[in-house]
């Protein structure tokens, strides 16, 4: 089946087997593999991407069923120079073996517009305060992001510090 | 040239400490870090060889001999290319440094899981699709998978004796006698594991995600049955490994196997559920730990022995009691291990073997000891520590346990801790304290690097790999200060075979093993440069990119005039391990909320004080140590594969199913390293730090449990309906 996806601003038309799932037509038809699989099951985060600016885990998604969509992997953040989310997670060492990083900072990067636009989460106070992104709020929100490595401690210091600096960044 | 040396006896001169260009220790990032925040690394399964087939492994739903009814018809299914049921196959990986081909076939399941066969087809999608197709019958034998049930086995060899530990049980004023068990555990490491196979009619090459490099291509060249020249591995990243990427595994074999019968690279990835059960678990245990002390606690005996498990014909036995062997006195000891020969999936390596589980478990014990004598448990610690090695009479190489306890006690805030259990209650939550001292093994095997320094900077060279631990950060790092070259001019190339066989990374080795190749390949070059100008190494100051020697300076660059000079380390063990006890050694605090309501466990805060020689990054050795400490949450609180009573099969065998620590499942964690050199442990004077963040941690959250509400687990993980049945 064709189908059109606009992947880091640019339009990729394949022509793909019903079966073929989003991370796999990222990974094996377009040949970008920064989006990682840990269990094509929606289990661990790995494949985490940006769709039409939402984090979705990748493995659960069919290729073919968006068509028309945006998608921004892993490298696409990368584009023009790493991000201050991928720097900041290099300056923490948010990272060991680097498998879940790429799922991490993606998910990263829409939870904070998340934040930013007010979305209560489990262990918010209430429904609709404005959410103040403390140790529980983040570690909450970044917890379908599994890292058996163990990286918790400098990926939520990476998170925290990008967090802080675009709320001064807004009030300058 | 190669500077060769064998670990025999002291280094005093610490010519490390010489060197100028201050990098070395420091905290600084890691060079691979930002490849993998870009998504630039690529992991095993990510090469794309033009005509790559991909392979799914298809896992045989019982115990018994196999057979596939519908191949033929499978194999006529669209795309499919083949369907491969070679005996060659492996059974389950094979254990760390085997160095030959693990137990292989297909004509008979050992276990619930095991690959009997590798479905080809030119698309994944078809080549999973047909293997669910494919039947698999099993003619079933009744075989034991309950440890408890089978009569186990005794190796001499696993055993010690010493004095008569059932007297000093009768004479003790204070006795503890408990069982404690540990839940079949699984590396699960975040990349699956993977391989590319590539044949070109005489090189087999493959890019796998493997732990140990040298070794693995031995296995892989017996298991096809090629003679290792022939056989080339690739591993530059790979995406974590905690004991399940030491040895060849199932999907290498299989790809390999596939690409030379068909001619075409082929790509073999396990799917989570196959990572569960055809890589090596860490085995279940059940120990029975025994202390006899006198009236304050000091102890005159001490037993510790264990039942483990594993399927027949695999070597690996969890060496529980590894550290028990030093850790605390006691002229009389019994120690020992049985292993109950059983077919669930095979045992083997699981971060920090032995240790993991051992001193977890006698930490609880101590603490029980610590309650018994009235005496606060780090006091209880600090009057056990032996002064030589208990068992063999040697002396420690060093031993930095009461440094460690004193410092985890003052940066936890410890002193004033009430001793009695049920003291502090927030709402429908107990809170409480509890500690635990770290215990683990350093070892230093043989390894190779090479460096070749050239007018632009230096290029180390090793078949070492970086699976998450750092080997990139250390190594750049040894090179840049005893080369006197910014950390940006000194690259380092791992995981080809192509490169100096280094020691592999498993057991905590790498650091201290390979980086010390890298030392003495460095220190081989300054040998050199030194002659160059004619003066002795020990003269020679060599700090950004400079060399300084009396009063004369030049740049490197104008020494080497266009020359590549190429230096090699081969560092080997020695008699050392003969003469002094090698270990590291750290201290465990922790603090949880225990809900009386639901069981329900909550970690507050950690905080973990370790001592592991010289450190050599300071960053990536604090990541070493959180994800130890992680790990400890994790066995303390939900991780356990459980196992069908009627086959032995993992029941829980993917990841919502098994339960890693997750973020929320993460408190604030301090970590703090102490300033250690063990002139023992070669010219770096650094151990491994990998492991040593695991041992006991899960004992500390298990005695803060007791502390919290009164409940004294010896069943690991502490689960809700555990933790519920000990509070009534
Ligand atoms: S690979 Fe998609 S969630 Fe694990
Ligand atoms: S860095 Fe290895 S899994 Fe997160």
């Amino acid at each position: 089946m064709a189908v059109t996806i606009t992947v880091n601003g640019q339009d990729h038309t394949l022509d793909l087997d019903p079966r073929v799932t989003l991370l796999d037509a990222l990974r094996d038809h377009l040949h970008l593999t920064g989006s990682k699989k840990g269990c094509d099951h929606g289990q661990c985060g790995a494949c985490t991407v940006l769709l039409n600016g939402r984090r979705v885990n990748s493995c659960l998604c069919l290729a073919v069923m968006h068509d028309g969509d945006e998608v921004t992997t892993i490298e696409g953040l990368a584009e023009g120079g790493p991000s201050p989310l991928q720097e900041a997670f290099v300056a923490h060492d948010g990272m060991q073996c680097g498998y879940c990083t790429p799922g991490q900072i993606c998910s990263a990067t829409a939870m904070l517009d998340e934040v930013a636009a007010g979305w209560p989460s489990h262990v918010s106070a209430s429904l609709d305060c404005p959410v103040e992104l403390t140790h529980d709020e983040l570690a909450e929100r970044m917890s379908g992001n599994l890292c058996r490595c163990s990286c918790y401690p400098g990926i939520n210091a990476a998170i925290t510090e990008v967090a802080r600096r675009g709320k001064t960044e807004a009030t300058e | 040239m190669t500077i060769e040396m064998k670990i025999d006896g002291p280094e005093t001169v610490n010519r490390t400490d010489d060197m100028a260009q201050g990098v070395l220790g420091r905290d600084s990032a890691r060079p691979d870090g930002l490849a993998k925040a870009t998504g630039r690394a690529t992991y095993a399964a990510e090469a794309h060889p033009e005509g790559m087939l991909h392979g799914v492994l298809r896992r045989a739903p019982g115990i018994g001999a196999v057979r596939c009814p519908n191949l033929e018809a499978v194999r006529a299914m669209p795309g499919v290319r083949a369907v491969l049921r070679d005996a060659r196959m492996v059974r389950n990986a094979a254990q760390g440094m085997a160095d030959e081909a693990p137990v292989q076939g297909v004509d008979e399941a050992a276990y619930v899981g095991q690959p009997i066969a590798l479905v080809v087809a030119e698309t994944f999608e078809q080549a999973r699709h047909a293997a669910q197709r494919l039947e698999v019958a099993i003619e079933r034998t009744d075989l034991p998978i309950d440890p408890d049930a089978v009569e186990p086995e005794v190796p001499e060899a696993k055993q010690s004796s010493q004095g008569d530990l059932d007297a000093a049980m009768r004479n003790a004023a204070l006795t503890i006698d408990a069982d404690y068990t540990t839940s079949s555990m699984n590396s699960a490491a975040m990349e699956p594991h993977a391989a590319v196979a590539e044949w070109d009619g005489t090189t087999l090459t493959l890019r796998g995600a493997l732990q140990m490099l040298r070794f693995n291509r031995n296995e892989l060249a017996d298991s096809v049955g090629l003679s290792a020249e022939h056989v080339r591995i690739l591993a530059p990243y790979v995406g974590g490994g905690f004991g399940s990427k030491l040895g060849i595994s199932a999907d290498c074999v299989a790809a390999a196997l596939a690409a030379m019968e068909l001619g075409q690279p082929v790509r073999v990835v396990q799917h989570r559920r196959n990572v569960f059960e055809v890589n090596t678990r860490r085995s279940e245990t059940r120990q029975r730990i025994r202390l006899a002390a006198d009236a304050d606690g000091r102890l005159i005996g001490l037993g510790h022995e264990a039942l483990v498990s594993n399927l027949p014909e695999e070597t690996f036995a969890e060496p529980v009691v590894q550290a028990s062997h030093f850790a605390y006195p006691g002229a009389a000891r019994t120690l020992g291990i049985r292993i109950a020969r059983i077919h669930r999936p095979a045992a083997g390596s699981v971060r920090a073997p032995g240790e993991a589980v051992g001193v977890t478990a006698s930490e609880v014990a101590m603490d029980e000891l610590a309650y018994a004598a009235g005496v606060d448990p780090v006091e209880l610690r600090l009057r056990n520590i032996p002064e030589e090695d208990p068992e063999r009479g040697v002396p420690f190489s060093s031993h930095r346990l009461k440094a460690a306890l004193l410092d985890g006690a003052e940066r936890f805030g410890w002193s004033g801790r009430p001793m009695a259990p049920r003291q502090r209650r927030e709402g429908e939550w107990w809170i409480g304290t509890g500690m635990a001292a770290a215990f683990r093994v350093n070892m230093v095997v043989e390894a190779q690097a090479r460096i070749r320094l050239h007018g632009a900077g230096a290029v180390v060279e090793t078949d070492m790999t970086d699976i998450g631990t750092g080997s990139y950060a250390i190594f750049q790092q040894v090179a840049a200060e005893l080369l006197g070259l910014p950390l940006a001019q000194t690259e380092v190339r791992l995981g080809d075979t192509a490169l100096p066989p280094g020691s592999g990374s498993g057991g905590s080795v790498g650091a201290a093993s390979t980086g010390t190749a890298v030392w003495l390949a460095a220190m081989e070059l300054r040998r050199q440069i030194a002659a160059r100008l004619g003066c002795d190494e020990a003269e020679l100051t060599l700090k950004d990119g400079t060399a300084t020697a009396g009063n004369t300076r030049q740049d490197l660059a104008d020494i080497l005039s266009g020359a590549e000079l190429t230096g090699t380390g081969h560092v080997k063990p020695g008699d050392a391990a003969e003469k002094v006890r090698q270990a590291t050694y750290g201290a465990h605090f922790a603090e949880v909320a225990v809900n009386d309501v639901t069981g329900e466990v909550r970690m507050r805060r950690m905080q973990g004080t370790f001592s592991a020689g010289r450190i050599l990054n300071r960053r990536t050795a604090r990541s070493q140590c959180h994800g130890g400490m992680i790990w400890g949450i994790g066995m303390a609180l939900t991780e356990t594969m459980t196992h069908d009573r009627r086959d032995g099969h993992v029941v829980n065998r993917d990841l919502a199913e098994y339960h890693v620590p997750v973020n929320a499942d993460v408190p604030p964690l301090d970590v703090h390293l102490l300033e250690e050199r063990d002139p023992w442990a070669g010219p770096m004077q650094a151990k491994g730090i990998g492991e040593l963040g695991i041992c006991g941690a899960a004992g500390a959250i298990l005695n803060a449990i007791h502390h919290a509400c009164g409940a004294r687990l010896r069943d690991f993980p502490a689960t809700p309906d555990r933790v519920l049945a000990a509070l009534e």
